[in-house]
């Protein structure tokens, strides 16, 4: 009877993480969707697109396997589509707007060298289908990982106008990262279950990564005094509103639209 | 005896099946399909592995294989596996050689040991054989391939990302 109840309360954390991942993925794979069309050169204009087609596939698979732990038989579409901003568990760096390419590479540069040390910390985890997507999704980031890093090393590294605005980049999202490495209480659960990594590990990793494109790219960290959380409780920015309203719109607009 | 007979046909039904954006390779040829067997109910069972998480091809590729099973008379259902991840070493020697007559660069060695930004390309241009490559651009028309230039006789072409 403990032992049961023990492992409803892992699978309810396990959810939780699931959903967190999950949604980190969809929302950042919308925001880089919204440069199809719009990017610099044709180059980025596939790979963009290219990124976000990677981060919806493992959100896709993230949302069914957090279905599944859940039990309540709501499909993948049903988790993507049919929240509420305040359901939704993103961290708040992946939902800050594309503004323009040099925020958006380093926000890229930011989550994808978290995920990939994540990703890597936790290829053994006893969860097989964690274990799996896990497998999968370290060998994508690292792809990602050398497309945004080789920009920014480029970019603030350049010119003057380049420079500033890379820097810029850095002032605005900066302090947006501390929050990727909270533990909420799902991930402590499934920390202290041995199911997944501590995030010092991973911390250390992602420093290290930052700190040497960032040493390359001549740009500096600025010392964050207020760092900016919320979005694992579910409070977002109000630029978030703004996404979700387009994200949804057809499964609002036309309720179980298929084709 | 029966029941191996029916395997070996299914086994060769299914590893015809190709690829939608590369037609050239069969699903053998690329190494995601896994394994064909018989279920108790005396269903045929594929298992097949998406490349890439977000690679649009996926289902096509599963419905491919389950709608050719059936066309060739068998009850079948396809699943797909994660674990162990795909790798481009998967493609076959025969898979490779398509590859190259067809204008795309094969995978090259597994890049694990590699350093992850400002790696050196050792790309081969499959038109001259030249090793005097640069890449174009990471990302191209499909989630498994990067845009490359040949130094050498100046043609694009595609190159196979090794994954």
């Amino acid at each position: 009877m403990q032992a049961e109840a023990k492992s409803t309360g892992l699978q309810q954390a396990l959810f939780d993480v699931a959903l967190q991942i999950g949604d980190d993925h969809l929302i950042l794979g919308h925001r880089l969707s919204e440069w199809c069309g719009h990017a610099p050169t044709l180059e980025e204009d596939l790979s963009m697109p290219n990124m976000a087609l990677d981060l919806i596939g493992q959100a896709s698979a993230l949302y069914t396997w957090a279905a599944e732990l859940e039990g309540k038989g709501r499909s993948e579409d049903d988790i993507a589509y049919l929240r509420t901003d305040r359901e939704y568990r993103n961290c708040l760096l992946v939902e800050r707007p594309n503004t323009d390419f040099a925020h958006t590479m380093l926000r890229q540069l930011y989550f994808s060298t978290y995920m990939r040390a994540f990703w890597a910390e936790n290829l053994d985890s006893p969860d097989p289908v964690f274990s799996g997507i896990a497998g999968k999704a370290v060998k994508e980031t690292t792809y990602h990982i050398r497309h945004c890093g080789e920009w920014i090393i480029r970019l603030g590294d350049g010119t003057d106008e380049s420079a500033s605005r890379m820097q810029a980049a850095v002032d605005a999202l900066h302090a947006y990262t501390g929050e990727l490495f909270i533990d909420t209480d799902g991930r402590k659960a499934c920390i202290d279950a041995g199911t997944i990594s501590a995030s010092a590990n991973i911390q250390a990793s992602w420093q290290q990564t930052i700190d040497e494109v960032f040493s390359l790219a001549k740009l500096t960290a600025p010392e964050v005094p207020w760092p900016q959380t919320g979005g694992r409780e579910g409070l977002h920015t109000e630029d978030f509103g703004y996404l979700l309203t387009e994200l949804q719109y057809m499964q609002r607009a036309y309720p179980g639209a298929k084709w | 005896m029966a029941q191996d007979d029916t395997l070996t046909r299914a086994k060769a039904v299914a590893a015809q099946v190709p690829d939608p954006e590369l037609p050239f390779l069969t699903v053998a040829d690329l190494g995601i399909l896994r394994d064909v067997s018989i279920d108790e109910t005396g269903t045929v069972v594929a298992t097949a592995s998406p490349t890439y998480s977000g690679c649009p091809a996926v289902r096509v590729i599963e419905e491919s294989i389950e709608k050719a099973l059936r066309d060739a008379g068998f009850q079948a259902r396809v699943e797909r596996a994660m674990s162990p991840p795909w790798s481009s070493d998967w493609i076959t020697a025969e898979g490779r050689q398509k590859l190259r007559d067809n204008g795309i660069a094969p995978p090259g060695e597994s890049t694990s040991g590699m350093p992850v930004m400002f790696a050196k390309s050792s790309v081969t241009c499959p038109a001259c054989d030249s090793t005097e490559t640069e890449k174009v651009s990471e990302f191209g028309s499909t989630p498994c391939k990067a845009q490359y230039r040949c130094r050498q006789c100046l043609e694009p072409f595609d190159y196979f990302k090794c994954i």
